[in-house]
């Protein structure tokens, strides 16, 4: 069984070509994935809303209220009271990367976030969003989120250029780990099925049950990587409007 | 050295990078653990941050995977 290259199964052939004036805009495993997640999201809130909210909850209304009570608190914490108005936003993102990953563990699917521009461009979004908040809210004095409190007044030109390297960090360091989380999973996943196809039968039930821990370690971490992308969002908002 | 054989040898030493990664995964758990050792009644409240110190960790190791797909994209031919 000759060893194909690990990262062969990220690439995307057009299922329904389509294009708009020279620009390849046609479909593909990605899009369909991307669409079957907002249609999941979507649909389970539907059924759950559908009909009115009881006041004494059933099952389904239960799930989705912890998962809303969940982020409120996270948001609370971490943005604190006048945080609610982006409580919207911060829900959207953890839900659609929490299903969009989750949608990449079934076999055949595609994992979005695995590719780096769909996470460069979640990072990229919220940074110029806390940029825009700081700046709205805070004017000029917003730059003094480069300067740490409490440092005498030699520093604070060494600072400063540390701190703005710090700042363009996040962003940076916010994409790729969930981008690199993400690729490593299914290559390892890949190499392991490989492994599986192409050693004799006798001994080929061990790299197959390792499949198996590995898989459920896959949807462990798809959970916790929307989890942390979504925190880490709501503390880098909640630094740019408490300004320390 | 051949260019090839040079790029697999960079790639094998982005691996290097992922003992660091282990050991600090390892602190994170073994802190918490302890914690909970000591006061059970905390283990709601530092199980949050031992997932998020766990994420955090892991994705310093999954920057070295990165680096070894670079080198890999680089290989000539």
């Amino acid at each position: 069984m000759s060893q194909e290259n690990p990262l062969h199964h990220f690439e995307l052939e057009p299922i329904v070509p389509i294009e708009v004036m020279g620009v390849d805009l046609s479909l593909n495993k990605a899009i369909f994935a991307m669409w079957g997640g907002m249609a999941i999201v979507f649909i389970l809130f539907m059924i759950v809303v559908k009909g009115g909210l009881k006041t004494v909850p059933g099952k389904m209304q239960n799930i989705a209220e912890l998962f809303i009570e969940f982020i409120k608190g996270m948001v609370g914490e971490f943005i604190g009271k006048e945080g609610m108005k982006y409580f919207p936003f911060v829900a959207t993102l953890f839900f659609f990367i929490m299903s969009c990953n989750l949608i990449g563990l079934i076999p055949g699917s595609y994992t979005i976030t695995s590719q780096l521009v769909v996470t460069g461009i979640f990072a990229t979004i919220i940074f110029i969003m806390t940029l825009i908040i700081g700046f709205a809210k805070h004017g000029a004095h917003f730059l003094s989120i480069l300067v740490p409190p409490g440092v005498p007044k030699i520093m604070i030109p060494v600072m400063v250029p540390i701190e703005m390297i710090s700042m363009l960090a996040r962003p940076l360091s916010l994409s790729v780990r969930l981008f690199a989380n993400m690729t490593a999973g299914h290559t390892v996943l890949a190499v392991l099925f490989g492994l599986v196809l192409s050693a004799p039968g006798w001994i080929s039930w061990m790299p197959f049950g390792f499949t198996i821990v590995i898989n459920g370690l896959e949807i462990a971490i798809a959970l916790i990587q929307a989890y942390i992308f979504t925190t880490l969002t709501c503390v880098y908002i909640g630094d740019v409007i408490k300004l320390h | 050295m051949d260019a090839t054989a040079a790029a697999f040898i960079g790639m094998g030493l982005c691996a290097l990078g992922f003992f660091g990664a282990a050991i600090g995964i390892a602190y994170v758990f073994a802190k918490t653990i302890e914690t909970v050792g000591r006061q059970p009644n905390a283990e709601g409240r530092v199980a949050k941050y031992c997932w998020i110190g766990f994420a955090l960790v892991e994705a310093v190791a999954l920057y070295g995977l990165v680096l070894a797909f670079l080198i890999m994209g680089k290989i000539p031919g």
